[in-house]
């Protein structure tokens, strides 16, 4: 990442904590503001950051995934059904069921995942073509799948959806606790700890994500594993000749890849909301392409550029949120409709490469013929 | 298979030709519907019946033949579009968003103007009209993503799915805030009603299909013209085969990029400007979901020919067409088409499977569209 990007990605995620500020600043303290902007932005931008992730392991061994958004949507389908049976048919705990959930949610993407290497890497179909064909599949199969399980002739739930058994806990990370002592008893500086305080307290899906961003760095560029992943998504002819397997490393990293994009659908059915609805998605697979992109296809480059997302995402609820003391000459934040437009509009503003080119993997998108 | 063999008199060479093209998109929608029917088996289902059911409801009747055409209209235009930029080495995702640009500008065109003129307008000015700015709008709309393809790289297939978001949200604040049907009794994003002026008339009195469907067809003829009769078509081939041989041939490409979106985004909005002035009468905010898709599909599975894509669009109206009988029968929910379909692209796409399933040799030409990112 050069500074020309970072700085591009600074000022935009400033200026829009910057109109959430001026917007509710008469309605709640601007720390208050800065720091629950800051939690929602971390929490929206999981599944673009584990999106950009699973584009990051494909396109970094030369397969292009578009498919991310259909492995997305496959895997918070199942992973919800997953814990539904879990906790319904099968009778298990509470936890044990979510904790199932979001197996299934990764061994969903994963399986996903193994369509899209076979298409791209066994039989050399155009790897967009391939992509597209998993996302319109995921659609297909989730809608159909959806009414069958609940509604169909077969259904053991008898035609209504049960209650999901929930979503994942908030993880409490103490600082508040830390703080006590330091604080004393001045009351201002405890709620302002407080404050602090919202932006740690996560999901675990999204403390995952963070800390998988870092693991995936030192993964792809500190050890045999990354150099051999680069090194077929660069040049695969060299790497065949110095005896890595060009095939067997694609099709792991893809498979990796799609795991990834199975642990983003949970996100969505498990940890955000317990329920599905058709399309949920909605777009989010691609915009992650678009972090990926920007963040020149390194994982922190492109969890950077997820946050830029998650920012733009969190504005929107924000300005729900400060509805009413909107001012007039700024009427148009009310419009959802408008707001909603921002990381679309970023995102088209990225692929220009105007805020500085990046470099995809050399032999990206290029089935190996030996 | 039979490609060795050369047949010496011209029909045959065509019959060849044809039976070739149409082998292995048979081949696939045959498997897709084996494949359909053991998942209707596993469900609990019939699929003798569901087939039959699919049949009856797209086939059975006058009335069934009419909703297949008003079904295909939309699909024969938008999977021209696809099948248009696939030509040109373009995918265009975007067909969706195109579409409800294109209804929308038809659709205000079609109520807003004899207001804003104050008198109304004959027929052969209003319907014309509507149609010409709404399939304007389209090309506009996809002539965008073409130019940022064509100056700063700015990968059509990121650019045309935000471009299918941006246009979701736009039409949404206008159908729920300026453009919104005013009636008293009206809840849903709507525009009001189009006026009888801008309206398309039907072919037969007392069924749905109207003139849309033909011009579809007419439209469908003039794109292969267009592909393989102009210089236009041949520097869109050129610029899709080979952009670097093109460019080393004089042609420019970047021109040619953007003609080509431009005109598949034109296609795409005639889609949706037929169904507001043909069938509709206005626009619906969620009428269209899942076309673009859809014509992904139509044009993959006609092999990008004209032909090929009115025959699939067809046949993809029929599925849709003949769902709700089948539901009826069967009780097997329309989504079941859905799967069908992506079975069927799954096949097409990958022609190696159906290659190697029904053991025929390869032929080579195969469609190639991932041509790095950009940026």
């Amino acid at each position: 990442m050069d500074w020309k990007r970072f700085s591009f990605i600074a000022l935009i995620i400033i200026v829009l904590f910057g109109v959430v500020v001026m917007v509710g600043h008469t309605k709640q303290p601007p720390l208050l503001i800065i720091t629950s902007m800051l939690a929602t932005t971390i929490a929206v931008a999981t599944p673009l950051t584990l999106g950009a992730l699973s584009g990051v392991f494909c396109e970094r061994a030369g397969v292009v995934n578009i498919g991310i958004e259909g492995m997305m949507l496959m895997a918070a389908f199942f992973g919800w059904v997953g814990a539904i049976y879990m906790f319904h048919v099968f009778e298990l705990g509470i936890g044990i069921s979510i904790a199932l959930g979001v197996f299934f949610a990764v061994l969903t993407g994963a399986i996903m995942s193994l369509l899209h290497a076979a298409l791209s890497i066994t039989f050399k179909v155009d790897q967009i073509i391939g992509g597209t064909v998993i996302n319109i599949l995921a659609v297909g199969l989730t809608g159909f799948l959806n009414r069958q399980l609940f509604f169909g002739k077969l259904s053991v739930f008898g035609g209504t959806v049960p209650n999901s058994p929930g979503v994942l806990p908030t993880l409490h990370v103490p600082i508040t606790e830390l703080f006590t002592p330091i604080c004393g008893a001045a009351t201002t500086c405890l709620q302002n700890v407080q404050a602090i305080n919202r932006v740690f307290d996560q999901k675990p899906i999204a403390i995952a994500a963070i800390l998988l961003v870092f693991v995936s760095h030192y993964v792809l560029f500190n050890t045999r594993w990354g150099l051999r992943t680069r090194a077929v998504g660069e040049h695969p002819q060299a790497a065949d000749t110095v005896g890595i397997n060009v095939t067997k490393m694609r099709y792991a990293n893809v498979i990796i890849g799609g795991m990834f994009a199975g642990l983003a659908g949970a996100y969505f059915t498990i940890e955000s909301v317990p329920s599905f609805e058709p399309l949920l998605t909605n777009g989010r697979g691609f915009i992650s392409l678009a972090a990926m992109i920007f963040g020149n296809w390194t994982p922190i480059g492109a969890w950077a550029a997820a946050l830029v997302f998650g920012a733009s995402q969190a504005l929107q609820i924000n300005m729900q949120i400060f509805r009413d003391v909107i001012p007039p000459q700024w009427a148009f934040l009310q419009q959802s409709y408008i707001v909603g437009l921002t990381p679309y509009i970023l995102t088209m503003i990225i692929l220009t490469g105007i805020i500085g080119k990046t470099t995809p993997p050399a032999a990206d998108g290029v089935p190996y013929e030996k | 298979m039979q490609s060795d063999k050369q047949s010496s008199s011209p029909v045959m060479r065509i019959l060849q030709s044809i039976s070739d093209a149409s082998l292995i998109p048979v081949l696939a929608i045959l498997t897709a519907v084996i494949l359909g029917g053991i998942i209707i088996k596993m469900v609990g289902g019939d699929p003798f019946l569901a087939y039959k059911g699919l049949i009856e409801g797209s086939l059975g009747s006058k009335k069934a033949l009419s909703e297949t055409a008003v079904w295909a209209t939309p699909y024969i235009f938008a999977g021209l579009a696809v099948a248009l930029a696939f030509k040109g080495g373009l995918f265009n995702i975007g067909a969706e968003g195109q579409l409800a640009v294109g209804a929308v500008f038809s659709a205000l065109i079609g109520y807003a103007l004899p207001e804003w003129l104050g008198f109304s307008l004959p027929i052969y000015i209003h319907l014309p009209l509507a149609i010409i700015i709404g399939m304007l709008m389209g090309g506009i709309w996809a002539g965008i993503v073409g130019a940022l393809k064509a100056y700063t790289g700015g990968h059509e297939v990121i650019n045309t799915i935000m471009m299918n978001y941006i246009a979701l949200n736009t039409t949404s604040f206008l159908l729920n805030g300026v453009m919104k049907d005013k009636s008293p009794t009206n809840v849903i994003a709507r525009t009001p009603l189009i006026a009888e002026s801008a309206r398309m008339p039907a072919i037969f009195d007392g069924l749905r299909v109207h003139w849309g469907f033909v011009l579809a067809l007419l439209v469908a003829f003039f794109i292969w013209w267009l592909l393989n009769k102009t210089t236009l078509g041949f520097e869109i081939r050129t610029v899709g085969a080979n952009p670097d041989a093109a460019q080393y041939a004089g042609i420019n490409v970047k021109r040619t990029i953007i003609l080509t979106m431009m005109l598949s985004g034109m296609l795409a909005g005639l889609a949706g400007s037929i169904e507001v002035t043909g069938l509709n009468y206005r626009h619906e905010l969620g009428f269209s979901i899942g076309y673009g898709y859809d014509a992904i599909a139509i044009a993959l599975l006609g092999r990008s020919h004209p032909l090929g894509v009115v025959l699939a669009a067809l046949l993809f109206a029929a599925m849709r067409n003949g769902s709700s009988r089948m539901q009826f029968l069967t009780q097997m929910p329309v989504d079941l088409i859905s799967v069908i379909q992506a079975l069927i692209l799954l096949f097409v796409a990958a022609d190696a499977i159906i290659r190697y399933i029904y053991r025929i040799k390869s032929k080579g030409e195969r469609v190639v569209l991932t041509r790095g990112w950009g940026g």
